[in-house]
């Protein structure tokens, strides 16, 4: 015994500050991470600059990684603690329509038909939570099971409502409520309290970038733009982007979140506990069950938030949407450095994990030389050496003497 | 005299039509150790989760301090102060030293309100757990370092310190020795008695007597379900409890079928010595 206990030198010192960083779990993603980011800023250099650097471009693969981020986060959490959801995606596609159909069919106002998605999707969670705790089935086939559910659920009610149509559409609203066309609809969505904090862009981030556009700091470009007194639409000299979308506020104000949650608080210990071997934590008065029930709920309200930022940016709920996102959400955990069997991982990784997930997606499509058709070969590479990775990190630390 | 810390009084346990305990009765008191022996099948097992709220005994009576006792779940038999420390399913070999520590205890001091989202006070923590470690002899360098890099001794000892830290009167050591070399099985010994010393109760479960025999005070042996008995360590050898255990009737009978196969041994070995001789002929050949 004893060997890990220091006898004597500082030499020992020296190699575990290295062997530290090495076993953290978000580091193989930070470093992959950057890698990627090098590579496409290298690879789209033209003239003198990077397309890749450009401000739009930044915009467009911050966006996508949020979005992807923010169901990752829910998927991290969940499998730290253990368990699967493989109905996010059909969840997804569920709570669009459940959000959307209220307020373009039946008049609500938006924040109302939030409020009930929302506590949906935390019903939704519960039902999954229980019956995983319940029959012990593994959260893989029960979850399974509900991709199947709900997806098709989704499309049997959107037909019901529609009278055949497979989306429901912001259409609808035009001749309610004095609405005269599409634009005036989406107007009339995003006045309103709530549904402002999953449309457009972060709050007081267009004032900052018109702001810096007036000072040169960012490009301005002629845009076409709809003059809100005449309702025309008009040129005018605007920056290239109007801000930071939405979604990557969400991303980054939930990542702290969660890495609040799991690292410093008394939840985040029994979520390692009740991943990490559940019979001991019960043992210790971990109610393990409980836990169970709020991670299911914890990603079944990402898979939401996800879908209300899609659906209030798209202007319809399409029965396929959120379709193989449940993929997408475990790609990025496992990218991140949590382990699929549970009780070890990280938010942060998981940050990095949809990082790395976004600017390939959108690099690929940046790189004019490179073929869009090679972001899954890219993603599935990355992804077989995230997992190589990780299984060699959970080696050193356990067998480490 | 006063009544025993704890005591088992009669204890009766069926699954169905199997009878797993048979009435059994033992006690236990501050600063003692009992040993409770008994081959695979005994009832070690069940009666451990009795005594730590797991099972509910089918009949009979748990005391403790003379009061009787009703433990419907583990988390009852905690608050009373027994703590059992399971060879494996104590310690998650993937967390650090003072997360396992505070397991489903997590210190968050002020801020009660939060519940579970309260703030774990992590600097207190760390600082605890690395003194209760020093104090059962265990120097760990870095609270927050990998539970999985330490020894299979060292982690049973992170998990009596817990026991002890979090109130534990009564410690129940489920085969604490069983998966350990010698030399690891003598720390953990070394810590049980280090634990008597600090006026608990120890029940320590093993099938292996000369793990049993240095530290114990005390041993019921089990068989069948059934207590053999309950014998103070000046009331019997060694050898006597190893008889006991396995039967002493069937442990002779044991010995004598071993001799029959020594005896018939002597007269084909002679045959294989010849077909070793025979194969290395072989390989010299291919050679």
């Amino acid at each position: 015994m004893a060997t890990t206990t220091p006898t004597s030198d500082e030499r020992v010192r020296e190699v575990s500050w290295f062997n530290r960083l090495l076993s953290r779990p978000e580091f193989g993603a930070l470093a992959g991470a950057l890698l990627v980011f090098i590579m496409f800023t290298v690879f789209s250099w033209e003239d003198g600059s990077s397309g890749f650097l450009g401000w739009r471009a930044v915009t467009t693969w911050l966006k996508f990684s949020a979005e992807i981020g923010i169901i990752g986060i829910g998927a991290t959490l969940l499998m730290i603690g253990g368990e699967f959801d493989l109905s996010v995606g059909s969840i997804i596609g569920l709570t669009s329509l459940i959000v959307l159909a209220p307020i373009v069919l039946y008049g609500w106002a938006p924040w109302q038909a939030i409020l009930i998605t929302l506590a949906v999707a935390v019903l939704l969670g519960w039902i999954n939570g229980t019956l995983v705790n319940r029959t012990g089935l593994p959260s893989f086939i029960v979850t399974l099971a509900f991709l199947y559910i709900y997806r098709g659920l989704t499309l049997v009610v959107t037909r019901a409502l529609t009278g055949g149509a497979t989306r429901v559409d912001i259409q609808a609203l035009v001749g309610q409520n004095g609405i005269e066309d599409v634009p005036q609809a989406r107007e009339f969505i995003r006045n309103d309290w709530l549904s402002q904090m999953f449309s457009g862009e972060v709050w007081g981030s267009p004032q900052l970038v018109g702001f810096l556009g007036n000072i040169g700091l960012i490009p301005v470009t002629e845009r076409r733009v709809l003059d809100p007194e005449t309702g025309q639409r008009i040129a005018m000299e605007l920056p290239i982007i109007d801000g930071i979308p939405v979604a990557v506020g969400w991303w980054i104000v939930l990542t702290i979140l969660a890495i609040i949650l799991l690292q410093r608080t008394q939840l985040g210990n029994w979520i390692f506990g009740t991943g990490g071997h559940a019979e001991s934590a019960r043992n210790m008065g971990v109610p393990t069950n409980r836990v169970k029930i709020l991670l299911f709920m914890g990603t079944a309200v990402c898979a939401t938030i996800l879908s209300m930022l899609q659906v209030f940016e798209a202007g319809s709920s399409e029965v396929l949407r959120g379709q193989l996102k449940e993929f997408e959400a475990i790609i990025v955990a496992v990218i991140g450095g949590t382990l699929l069997t549970g009780g070890y991982g990280s938010v942060a990784g998981a940050f990095w994990g949809a990082l790395i997930y976004g600017m390939i997606a959108r690099g690929v499509e940046i790189v004019r030389w490179m073929p869009n058709d090679w972001f899954r070969i890219f993603l599935g590479v990355g992804l077989l050496a995230a997992v190589l990775f990780n299984t060699y990190i959970r080696k050193r630390a356990t067998e480490a003497r | 005299m006063a009544a025993p810390l704890v005591e088992l009084k009669d204890i009766v346990k069926t699954f169905g039509s199997v009878i797993a305990l048979n009435g059994v009765s033992t006690s236990v008191d501050k600063g003692q150790v009992l040993c409770l022996l008994g081959d695979n099948g005994a009832g070690k097992s069940t009666l451990i989760k009795t005594l730590s709220g797991v099972h509910i005994p089918t009949s009979g009576q748990i005391y403790i301090d003379g009061q009787p006792v009703t433990f419907k779940s583990p988390r009852d038999a905690q608050r009373s102060g027994i703590a059992t420390v399971h060879q494996h399913l104590s310690i998650q070999p993937l967390m650090s030293v003072t997360r396992n520590f505070f397991m489903g205890n997590e210190p968050t001091g002020a801020n009660k309100w939060l519940g579970p989202l309260g703030i774990v006070q992590k600097d207190f923590a760390d600082q605890k757990a690395k003194e209760e470690m020093a104090k059962m002899g265990i120097d760990i360098r870095d609270p927050n370092q990998v539970v999985g890099t330490m020894s299979g001794g060292e982690r049973q000892v992170l998990a009596i310190a817990r026991a002890i830290y979090f109130g534990a009167r009564v410690l129940i050591l489920d085969e604490p020795t069983a998966a350990l070399g010698v030399k690891q099985a003598g720390v953990v010994l070394k810590y049980i008695a280090q634990v008597r010393a600090k006026g608990l109760a120890v029940v320590f479960i093993t099938h292996n007597v000369h793990h049993a025999y240095p530290v114990a005070d005390k041993f019921t042996i089990l068989k069948r379900g059934q207590s053999y008995g309950t014998f103070m360590k000046e009331e019997v050898s060694r050898e006597d409890v190893l008889n006991m255990m396995a039967g002493g009737e069937e442990l002779a009978a044991l010995e004598a079928e071993l001799k029959e196969f020594e005896r018939s041994d002597t007269a084909p070995s002679s045959r294989l010595e010849a077909g070793a001789a025979a194969q290395s002929a072989v390989q010299d050949n291919r050679g």
